[in-house]
């Protein structure tokens, strides 16, 4: 992003509210000639929580992987706090202070749900810290406090998908990428995996969401995108999203 | 003297440096899901080098106590091992790791065939005799023999052993390992570089390779280019027998097969009435790899963990 900056001052709340945390600008994915993702651009400012919606197909997951480095992009830019992303590996990006929850949760089946949490740690060097937030971790969770030695292959969808929540955590991530947490989750479970999603962004991560569940991800998010065909086709606040005619019939079953 | 007792200390030891062996192929087949079939090959090469080394100082100093000029030849070998196990990942299985998985198969088997003729050209096709500066000591232990040189291998090997146990359970490193074998996309959003750890996992099982490769050319006496085919396969055998990508399992496996072999060369000749001989010692390893194979695939600790989605 262009924004321009004022003075020197790198650290100044007006620049912090200026300049994006990510700022993916005209990013175009294919797979061998089949064009996934074309001209998208998207911001998300420091602490925002903003959403990705549109239907199974429509380039959500491979937008998230072609920002985290699990993809490489056709064309277009990834910048992270200023710094280009793009074409860095995902060890790299990830040391930066991006986590991603991949679709489908990613457990380590056969580690203990102790080390995968530990796993979430893996580039931070503070032992002191890492402790303090593995407590908070299992303060927040408690489920996981029960089974922190059991395998995490064995924990049920819900379960995992609160590990994979914590494990994110324990990166100390700016920015929390969380590729459809709802997925295949029983109602209940699902509220209680947004309640969590909601506690980690009041302190202070942002996060971007992809969701097919329009309605859960505009009733959580302040801001949205609406991604159909590779395309970007809405943005706005969610409110305004979640009044659109368009959305509303799409998406949101009206 | 007692036959039985004999045949379990010979089998423990040659069955500690399959077990040494077996680790290398099932840590690379934990990670790669590739059979890493030079591995036999940079025994082989640790051996030889070790010999080079050895032979050298032995006519240099021959005063030197055994157990320096052994220290001087492994010192020498796992070095160049490692370096060798590098070389091969990053050359051969590296530009194919996205290639369907025959292409690695075929590759490996294709780096051990140059790794012998390398060997082959440098030390020629004779056996090598192993220079005489190991200590001859004997021991009587309740009617059988130990000698020093089997004493220093069960030692060497399963302090070994105990430290690749620390090292992968304890350790950064180690946890990465393991993360980078159960899923390497999500160990990467760790940001675990995994080409880094799949290098790590070549070098410390090429590592564990020179030192097996010493000893079993300590124990036997001798070298040769063609050694690490037989070890290689024997190897690999412990390792599908203990459940393949398990290290306990390579551990368990590797020992089991020593004294099925040890037990089975023993006990042949009276089994078949004078028919069969301890020559056949060769010939277990591959009926227990046909029997894995047939009826528990996954090998003795092979049982996974369920996954759910």
């Amino acid at each position: 992003m262009s924004v321009p900056k004022l003075g020197n001052l790198p650290s100044s709340k007006l620049d912090a509210e200026l300049t994006p945390l990510l700022a993916v600008s005209q990013l175009s994915v294919a797979y061998g000639g089949i064009q996934a993702v074309r001209d998208l651009s998207l911001e998300v400012a420091p602490g925002e929580m903003v959403c990705l919606i549109g239907a199974n197909g429509a380039g959500k997951t491979t937008t998230l992987k072609a920002v985290c480095g699990l993809i490489a992009p056709q064309a277009g830019s990834v910048h992270f706090d200023g710094q280009a992303l793009t074409r860095l590996p995902a060890h790299e990006v990830a040391r930066r202070g991006l986590a991603l929850v991949p679709e489908g949760r990613g457990v380590f089946p056969r580690m203990s749900v102790a080390e995968n949490l530990m796993m979430g740690a893996y580039t931070r060097r503070d032992r002191a810290a890492i402790a303090r937030d593995l407590d908070q971790v299992y303060t927040l969770l408690p489920r996981l406090t029960e089974r922190r030695t059991q395998p995490a292959g064995l924990l049920s969808g819900g379960e995992q998908q609160m590990l994979v929540l914590g494990r994110a955590m324990m990166a100390r991530p700016r920015l929390l990428l969380l590729d459809e947490p709802s997925m295949g989750l029983a109602p209940l479970m699902v509220r209680a995996v947004f309640d969590i999603i909601r506690q980690i962004a009041a302190g202070g991560v942002a996060v971007l969401l992809i969701e097919q569940n329009a309605h859960l991800a505009l009733k959580t998010c302040a801001r949205g995108y609406v991604l159909e065909n590779g395309v970007i086709t809405l943005s706005g606040n969610a409110a305004e999203l979640a009044a659109n005619p368009a959305v509303r019939h799409a998406y949101l079953g009206e | 003297m007692d036959i039985f007792l004999q045949q379990l200390i010979n089998g423990l030891v040659l069955g500690s440096v399959y077990a040494l062996v077996a680790l290398g192929y099932t840590m690379v087949y934990g990670i790669l899901e590739l059979i890493n079939f030079a591995h036999g090959e940079i025994t082989m090469m640790g051996a030889m080098v070790a010999l080079a080394v050895i032979g050298a100082l032995a006519l240099a100093a021959p005063g030197l106590p055994g157990v320096l000029v052994l220290g001087a030849g492994l010192v020498v070998a796992i070095p160049v091992c490692m370096a060798l196990g590098l070389l091969i990942e990053r050359v051969a299985y590296r530009p194919l790791r996205h290639a369907p998985r025959l292409a690695p198969l075929i590759t490996a088997i294709g780096v051990s065939i140059i790794l012998q003729n390398i060997a082959m050209l440098i030390w020629g096709k004779q056996y090598i005799p192993f220079p005489d500066v190991l200590p001859q000591g004997r021991h009587e232990v309740l009617g059988a023999a130990i000698t020093d040189v089997q004493i220093a291998i069960l030692l060497l090997t399963m302090s070994i052993m105990l430290m690749l146990i620390l090292v992968v359970q304890k350790t950064r490193l180690g946890r990465a390992m393991r993360a980078t074998a159960q899923s390497r996309q999500v160990a990467s959003l760790m940001g675990v570089d995994v080409n880094r750890v799949i290098a790590s996992t070549f070098v410390i099982g090429s590592a564990l390779a020179a030192v097996a490769g010493v000893m079993v050319s300590a124990y036997y006496g001798l070298a040769h280019y063609y050694m690490g085919f037989l070890l290689g396969l024997k190897a690999f055998s412990a390792a599908v027998l203990g459940g393949i990508g398990n290290l306990g399992g390579a551990m368990l496996g590797g020992l089991l097969l020593g004294l099925i072999e040890s037990f089975g060369a023993g006990y042949i000749g009276d089994l078949t009435g004078g028919f069969l001989g301890s020559h056949y010692q060769d010939v277990f390893a591959f009926f227990v790899l046909i029997a894995v194979l047939v009826f528990r695939p996954s090998g003795l600790l092979g049982a996974r963990v369920v996954e759910r989605a």
